[in-house]
């Protein structure tokens, strides 16, 4: 019996009861993935090798007795930008083609031991730097609830996978919305947990202070089975949180919010916000009141900023955390004849290892750490963080959780905005808050919107070090909306053409 | 706000190393006026008496102990090299002096 | 008609900088635990993280921070209760991330200083040289470069990279600018190496090898016209790698600036190297325009917040500064400065205090290892310490001072040991050396003596005493020079009445 259109929850269910094994569990979702992947093209690499070795490794310690954690068994698709060992790596970049990592991320290490089964590598945005998935070196990844549409970005294939069943769980990163925003626009779950909640050992970095790795699935507590799964201290990232990881999924399994403010930021819901997404907005917040939270009214007029001081802090650390690419020691080398020195190499490799979003942000970087310029802008966006951290620490004086659309619109459509990047960026105006304060945030499906029928998502922000509020109110708010509905907003996509 | 010439590009584009033809450098410097003109407002707040934030959780002596642990093994640290002559990274001519 | 050097003080007064670097003696890198072993075979000391890898993180080496506050507190320096790290970019392959983890604008260690003596022609001088700051960094890589001839590309040529050096930590100390050293300028700079060097080694932070590197020391130097109140502008020289070449590359970049400034040529604020052959300097091949490096604070890592209490802890450690044991050592012996002198430049003292520990007369003990023994190892060109220990010089003046050896024994005692014939004990018995003094035997040659120069002893007998000589000799050359000379005068004279 096909089990890919089941919650990891109840695939765990179906291993521990030998219903299936978790060989064959990969099995049906490599078949996904033959199936429809040449059209939603989620996946850069299938690894269909080594997830059989892991699912055969899985039975193995499940008939022993030894299984490793609660997903045991449980297919999972990674985001390209964490390095996996003698699996290609590329970042969505050409500069990264075909190469193989000599080492673990933590987050695949901690992944191996829970027994969690990788079945590859997902497509994303040129090193993270995007908001559709478009500014892939190998393609855009499509939309599974409209293939011409965006899935989302940068992990637009964490998400997609996730949509299409190709994988009931997924890792994305996220450092101004990249997990978010796909979940929002693919009607899935994804969480960026506080910044050093989950360690960044192995996380190709964009943007340091504002890169995170997160959690994605298709419901709330699967999400927080994989959140408890990949998150805790890592001694090989200093920014790591040495503290325990919190109880997530007891939050997630509540179901109740009574008593809790939850607190709506007056500018994340205004102009350029689409009709249909702040209609599913509001509609969940009636829910929840229903429910028995309190709404308030914040605001957090720094969040005005957000945009301008992300978009100079995330170039800045990128300019920097992409000098590496020289062709030097790993990566692609272009224009070595023996004629040319090292630097001519290292100027023509990266002319074109690097895409064209990625370069403009190099260059943006290095304009704005420049002798001259630093203050006025890499300086000045700091302070930008500054005040909106303070916007959030006053705001969570007055509720236990913030709340927000995810994105302003549903998923746009491929090459609308790929000439634009400045309408790019504004998908990220209701994300990038959370990354610059470095507090936690999910989105979550919150219905379908009216006037296109597309998925719209539901952001929940929890102050720093208690993600447990967020997978609460979030648990809460997919439960009675699933009530509402009948059935789950995942499991209304469009059939895809199975090929 | 002050333009952002094409040589100024081409200047960021040597910093950086990337070898941009004479097209990119004209795209490049009207994108950056763009988009300089839009971020430019935090300096609208970024008033003298705000402490800058570099680090979202306030954390400070993350160390650890000076002790060694195995290192990679020279295949595998030269096993992304895109050339190599037996175990060292080999590399077009350096020109310049070392710092 | 070029200037020479006493010219050129004569009408220019320099003004000195000096950036010294030290490599640190960990045992693991300054941001990863790889080994920091010298010479190892190429790149066997490396990891993901010392290699720059994508997905890479950095972890502060704790001792590392301690040696620097050791050697911040050794120099007078001021701790800073909160220092960062920076980024500084710029792009060289013997630097894996094309950035180099360092410290910008907040340093660990502020304003010290460091005195020094030198001999001046009024007698010695002290210049007192102010440290601006005292910081950490990392090491590069290290390149060879393959093929034709320097300066020109031709197809044959390339570079190899080792990077076990990349990563090693390094502290930078770097001075204010010191004037008023007139023409002792290239003086004061050798002394403040050697002081600064000798420092480093009595706090055990480094083996402040200047020809293997880990100490390496760039001079600044600039000219302004005596009396003119200016500053000229400086020139760097780099690749000093000994406190000769100091003294010398400071000497030769003043000539230099001298002669072109009396040509009416400007100075060009630029690098430069030092060679070694011709005391020299030559201009680096640099690019025209100066690097900018657009610092900022490194994201992957804390900042270093030291408690006054570890401070305190750390500052009841520091050794004896090695100018005030030079100085207790010179009263406690009752030496000449010039003896004392001596010593220190023969880097001779610790090696004689040590010998004067195991109860050695001190005069004996400069005696043997200021001469016979200095001898010897010119002879070989090597240090007195690679030929014999205190220990065994220890021992050997024990015997001369107990009767069993004479002066002249001694030598070819310690000849054995540095032959490598075994300890002083062992030598003595191999070769026979002990002093004869027994009286009987002495007296059976004093005997023979007589009775072979009968005259002679007749002479003696009527008190021509200085004639004692040549039967002492004759009885020194029968016992092959073993005999006690002393006790040979004393038993002959006594035997034939004059004693």
């Amino acid at each position: 019996m096909s089990m890919i259109h089941k919650t990891a929850t109840e695939m765990a269910q179906a291993l521990a009861d030998k219903s299936i094994t978790a060989v064959d569990l990969t099995k049906q979702h490599l078949d996904r993935i033959a199936a429809v992947d040449g059209d939603v093209h989620a996946f850069l690499h299938v690894d269909t090798e080594g997830a059989l070795a892991q699912a055969a490794e899985s039975d193995a310690k499940r008939a022993a007795g030894e299984t490793r954690s609660a997903l045991e068994g449980i297919p999972l698709a990674l985001k390209d930008v964490l390095t996996q060992k003698g699996v290609p790596t590329t970042c969505g970049s050409k500069m990264l083609e075909g190469w193989r990592p000599p080492y673990d991320s933590t987050v695949v290490s901690k992944l191996k031991n829970a027994g969690v089964v990788i079945l590859g590598k997902t497509n994303m945005d040129e090193f993270a730097m995007g908001s559709s998935t478009e500014n892939s070196a190998y393609g855009p990844t499509h939309n599974p609830w409209a293939l011409d549409r965006i899935p989302g970005g940068s992990g637009g294939g964490s998400a997609a996978a996730l949509a299409a069943f190709e994988a009931p769980l997924a890792i994305g990163t996220d450092t101004g919305g990249s997990i978010r925003q796909p979940a929002a626009v693919t009607g899935t779950v994804g969480v960026k947990p506080t910044y050093g909640g989950v360690s960044r050992f192995g996380l190709v970095a964009f943007s340091s202070s504002l890169d995170q790795a997160g959690p994605c699935a298709r419901t709330v507590i699967d999400t927080a089975l994989l959140h408890e799964a990949i998150a805790g201290y890592d001694e090989r990232d200093s920014t790591s949180i040495n503290a325990p990881v919190p109880n997530v999924v007891a939050a997630a399994k509540r179901q109740e919010v009574k008593g809790m403010k939850i607190g709506v930021i007056k500018e994340l819901m205004g102009d350029g916000f689409q009709k249909g997404v702040l209609d599913s907005f509001k509609q969940s917040l009636d829910l929840l009141q229903e429910q028995g939270a309190e709404i308030v009214e914040v605001s957090c007029p720094s969040f005005d900023y957000g945009i301008a001081a992300y978009y100079l802090i995330a170039p800045s650390e990128a300019s920097s955390n992409l000098a590496r690419f020289d062709s030097m020691r790993y990566g692609i080398r272009v224009g070595d004849d023996g004629q040319r020195g090292a630097e001519e190499v290292m100027s023509a490799t990266r002319e074109v290892g690097f895409g064209k979003e990625v370069k403009r942000r190099i260059i943006l970087g290095t304009y704005a750490l420049s002798s001259g310029y630093y203050d006025a802008y890499y300086g000045s966006a700091q302070k930008v963080r500054t005040l909106i951290k303070r916007d959030f620490e006053s705001a969570f004086n007055l509720a236990d959780v913030l709340v927000s659309p995810s994105t302003p619109t549903t998923a746009f459509k491929i090459g609308e905005r790929a000439n634009d990047p400045l309408a790019m960026y504004l998908a990220d105006i209701t994300t990038i808050p959370v990354n610059m304060a470095g507090i936690g945030g999910m989105s979550l499906p919150s219905g379908l919107s009216a006037d296109d029928g597309l998925p719209v998502g539901f952001q929940i922000m929890s102050p720093a070090m208690q993600d447990d509020r967020m997978y609460r109110v979030g648990g809460t708010l997919e439960a009675a909306l699933n009530d509402k509905l009948g059935k789950p907003i995942w499991a209304q996509a469009p059939e895809l053409a199975v090929k | 706000m002050a333009a952002i010439s094409r040589e100024e590009v081409a200047h960021l584009a040597r910093l950086s190393r990337i070898e941009m033809t004479p097209d990119e450098l004209d795209h490049l410097a009207s994108e950056m006026q763009l988009i300089l003109g839009a971020v430019a407002r935090v300096q609208e707040v970024a008033a003298a008496d705000i402490p800058p934030t570099s680090h979202a959780l306030p954390m400070t002596n993350v160390f650890r102990e000076d002790v060694t642990k195995p290192s990679l093994s020279p295949e595998d640290a030269l096993s992304g090299a895109p050339a190599r002559e037996e175990d060292r990274f080999k590399v077009p001519q350096i020109l310049g002096d070392a710092e | 008609m070029a200037l020479n050097y006493d010219q050129a003080v004569a009408k220019y007064e320099p003004t000195l900088g000096l950036e010294v670097h030290v490599e640190l003696n960990t045992n693991s890198k300054m941001f990863c635990s790889c080994s920091t072993v010298f010479g190892a075979e190429p790149n066997t000391q490396t990891c993901p993280v010392c290699l720059g890898m994508p997905g890479a993180l950095p972890v502060v080496n704790a001792k590392a921070i301690e040696s620097s506050i050791l050697i911040g507190l050794a120099l007078n320096c001021s701790i800073a209760p909160y220092s960062r790290f920076a980024r500084k970019n710029y792009f060289y392959p013997d630097m894996p991330k094309n950035f180099q983890t360092s410290q910008y604008d907040e340093p660990i260690c502020v304003d010290g200083y460091l005195d020094v003596e030198i001999e001046t022609d009024e007698g010695p001088q002290t210049f007192r040289v102010d440290i601006e700051r005292v910081h950490m960094e990392e090491d590069t890589g290290k390149s060879l470069h393959v093929g034709g001839a320097t300066g020109r590309i031709h197809g044959a040529e390339y570079s190899l990279l080792d990077y076990n050096r990349a990563g090693i930590p390094l502290v930078e100390i770097v001075t204010r600018i010191v004037p008023g050293t007139g023409k002792y300028a290239p003086a004061v700079a050798r002394a403040y190496v050697t002081e600064l060097r000798d420092i480093l080694r009595s706090l055990g932070v480094s083996d402040v090898k200047m020809e293997q590197g880990s100490l390496r020391c760039d001079a600044n130097v600039s000219l302004a016209p005596i009396g003119s109140g200016k500053l000229g502008t400086r020139s760097e020289t780099k690749n000093v790698n000994s406190l000769r070449s100091v003294e010398r590359a400071v000497a030769g970049e003043i000539v230099r600036q001298a002669n072109r400034l009396e040509a009416g040529e400007r100075i060009v604020q630029e690098t430069r190297h030092f060679l070694e052959e011709s005391g020299e300097t030559r201009p680096g091949r640099s690019k025209e325009t100066a690097e900018d490096y657009r610092y900022f604070p490194e994201p992957d890592l804390v900042p270093v917040a030291p408690d006054a209490k570890w401070i305190e802890e750390l500052r009841a450690t520091l050794p004896e500064k090695p100018s005030t044991r030079r100085k207790r050592l010179q009263e406690a012996w009752g030496v000449s400065d010039n003896e004392m002198a001596s010593m220190v430049n023969a880097e001779l003292l610790d090696t004689v205090e040590a010998t004067i520990a195991l109860g050695a007369e001190p005069a004996r003990a400069r005696g043997w290892w200021l001469g016979e023994i200095s001898r010897l190892a010119n002879e070989k060109e090597v240090h007195p310490n690679s030929l014999i220990t205190a220990e065994q010089v220890a021992e050997v003046i024990a015997l001369i001072a107990n009767g069993e050896l004479t002066d002249k024994l001694a030598r070819g005692v310690v000849e054995g040991v540095i032959a490598g014939e075994g300890s002083p004990r062992e030598v003595i018995d191999k070769r026979g050396l002990k002093v004869v003094s027994d009286d009987g035997a002495l007296m059976t040659a004093i005997e023979a003596a007589i009775a072979a120069q009968p005259d002679t002893a007749e002479r003696i007998r009527g008190g021509n005493i200085p004639a004692a000589g040549a039967l002492i000799g004759a009885v020194m050359k029968a016992t092959g020079g073993q005999a006690d000379a002393a006790k040979v005068r004393e038993l002959l004279l006594k035997h034939l009445g004059q004693g």
